[in-house]
């Protein structure tokens, strides 16, 4: 019986292995996260003074009817684009997401948020090391953060 | 809706593959009350990661501003017909689920 149970307890050793992910998660970022104010969320995320870009473009509704989906679109055509941070600068919580690309994607997203309101919706994309950003105010008829 | 995971990465005749994935996930931002005024608690996806044949193509985090049920599309630059393209996701309660579809 103990022996069965070693065995079944080395399987599961074994299993665990075979599934441990090929990446390492790095930590969410709570503090960023969780600020609650745009500039601290950036200063969680060590994003030093952004110049504007016309080569970032956001797509996104000029009035979004219902604030708990908003379609928005982020296209980055600057060179060696690393990274790519999305705030809606009056939730609750302004950060919204970060996406770090490596090889073989285009530094581009099409993705869904929540707004809370009527806010500009600022990105800011890292390439070369340097940050730049981009921004547009989306109006909101219904706000969606609940 | 049911677990479901919807992923579709197609060659496009420009060279990148389309990828759209939709995400069945509640995203509650641990602000909204039910109909009794008690919090419904914070879930949502904290980690999203995207594997091609297993190198990885992007890491995104997220917080609970992102919409319930996700939706996503990216492009892919450089993907053939038959690569396998791996999303996983992961949430603050330790959930987590995976998917894995080839380019078309």
């Amino acid at each position: 019986m103990q022996r069965r149970k070693f065995l079944r307890w080395q399987l599961g050793l074994m299993a665990a292995w075979l599934m441990r992910p090929l990446y390492l998660l790095a930590d969410w970022n709570q503090a960023a996260f969780e600020a609650s104010k745009p500039e601290e969320a950036a200063a969680a995320l060590h994003i030093e003074h952004a110049e504007k870009s016309d080569k970032i473009s956001i797509v996104a509704p000029d009035f979004a009817e219902n604030g708990a989906i908003v379609q928005i679109e982020v296209h980055s055509q600057l060179e060696n684009t690393e990274s790519m941070t999305i705030f809606a600068e009056k939730n609750p919580t302004p950060l919204i997401a970060v996406f770090q690309f490596h090889a073989g994607i285009q530094p581009s997203m099409i993705t869904r948020i929540k707004m809370a309101e009527s806010a500009n919706l600022k990105v800011v994309v890292k390439a070369a090391g340097q940050y730049w950003m981009n921004e547009k105010f989306v109006e909101v008829a219904i706000g969606g953060c609940g | 809706m049911a677990d479901l995971f919807k992923i579709r990465a197609q060659k496009k005749e420009d060279g990148l593959t389309e990828v759209r994935v939709l995400m069945s996930h509640p995203m509650e931002t641990g602000r909204r009350k039910n109909d009794f005024d008690e919090v419904i608690p914070a879930h949502f996806i904290q980690y999203v990661t995207v594997t091609l044949n297993d190198n990885p193509v992007f890491e995104a985090q997220w917080g609970t501003g992102v919409a319930k049920n996700p939706y996503l599309t990216f492009y892919l630059t450089g993907a053939k017909v038959g690569d396998m393209l791996c999303i996983t996701w992961h949430d603050n309660l330790n959930k987590k689920n995976s998917s894995v579809v080839p380019v078309i």
